[in-house]
């Protein structure tokens, strides 16, 4: 063997090496922080009402998720809203909602979903979508729930949202629908003006910067 | 206060707040202290309602003006209408 084939071969092995650790990297599981700068995501809720439906939104919004673009199933994490981010446009129905007749808001400062299991998944080039397991909590009252939520993954455009970062954008998409009467929400009261059935929708975007 | 001072401020009350009500976009829902003002963010197509303060009178504001307009209205029936001297 010549001096040359053989320096020929350890540069073959450093590069396959090279190829392997990039690709390791690459395929490790990235952390997303939802706490947003910008301030677009949120939930928002509606309740059926008589006159008019009840409904408006939360900004308050952080977590983080951990998300494997080479293997979606192990995504995990928990996305918190700050119960006192609530608001609807009538000032009065706000001070209701929050007060400890309905939310609790003093009590009771998070809403929480702590996602533990994916279920069902399809991925379509970058979105992923799937039944998320976990636990929801509202006003102290923990529930295991299903969701369905879209996860979709946009590499390298976090510069896009923050000037001078670089990483990747996570967004998670969710409709739902709870019972207000299942977290102790005046449980059988009040129900022919206000649902007891809560729509809520989740759009939010987390960012993991490099 | 007379009987057609009373009548006049009812009628003005109910005109004046059915105008406001009309000129603000004739909400048949509850009345709002703030609106929600749509935003999209162009990188994740996520759209947020960025709740801005602006009073827009509803229903209930125009059942208040009619109430109060009934009850001015009403009021004006407590006064005698003066009898002419034969």
């Amino acid at each position: 063997m010549t001096n040359q084939t053989i320096h020929m071969k350890t540069k073959v092995h450093f590069l396959l090496a090279l190829a392997c650790l990039s690709s390791a990297a690459l395929a490790a599981p990235q952390s997303f922080d939802f706490k947003d700068p910008k301030g677009v995501n949120n939930a928002t809720f509606k309740l059926d009402a008589p006159l008019e439906a009840l409904n408006g939104n939360a900004t308050g919004i952080s977590g983080t998720v951990t998300f494997d673009p080479a293997d979606p199933a192990a995504t995990k994490g928990k996305i918190v809203v700050a119960t006192a981010s609530l608001h609807v446009g009538n000032s009065m129905q706000q001070q209701h909602m929050l007060s400890d007749k309905w939310l609790d808001a003093a009590k009771y400062p998070e809403i929480v979903f702590e996602a533990k299991e994916l279920k069902n998944l399809k991925t379509d080039g970058d979105a992923t979508t799937a039944d998320v397991s976990g636990a929801f909590t509202l006003k102290g009252i923990s529930k295991e729930m299903t969701v369905p939520v879209k996860l979709t993954y946009l590499k390298d455009k976090l510069g896009q949202r923050v000037p001078k970062l670089k990483g990747d954008l996570l967004v998670i998409r969710a409709n739902f629908t709870i019972k207000r009467s299942d977290f102790g929400i005046m449980p059988g009261q009040m129900e022919e003006k206000v649902s007891d059935a809560i729509e809520l929708t989740l759009s939010i975007a987390g960012a993991s910067p490099r | 206060m007379s009987k057609k001072v009373l009548r006049t401020l009812a009628l003005l009350l109910l005109v004046a707040t059915l105008a406001v009500w009309v000129a603000t976009g004739a909400n048949r829902g509850w009345t709002k202290t703030s609106v929600p003002v749509t935003r999209t963010d162009e990188v994740t197509g996520i759209t947020v309602d960025d709740y801005q303060k602006r009073f827009v009178p509803g229903i209930d504001f125009l059942g208040a003006a009619l109430l109060g307009s009934g009850i001015l209205a009403g009021a004006s029936f407590l006064f005698r209408t003066k009898q002419p001297q034969s």
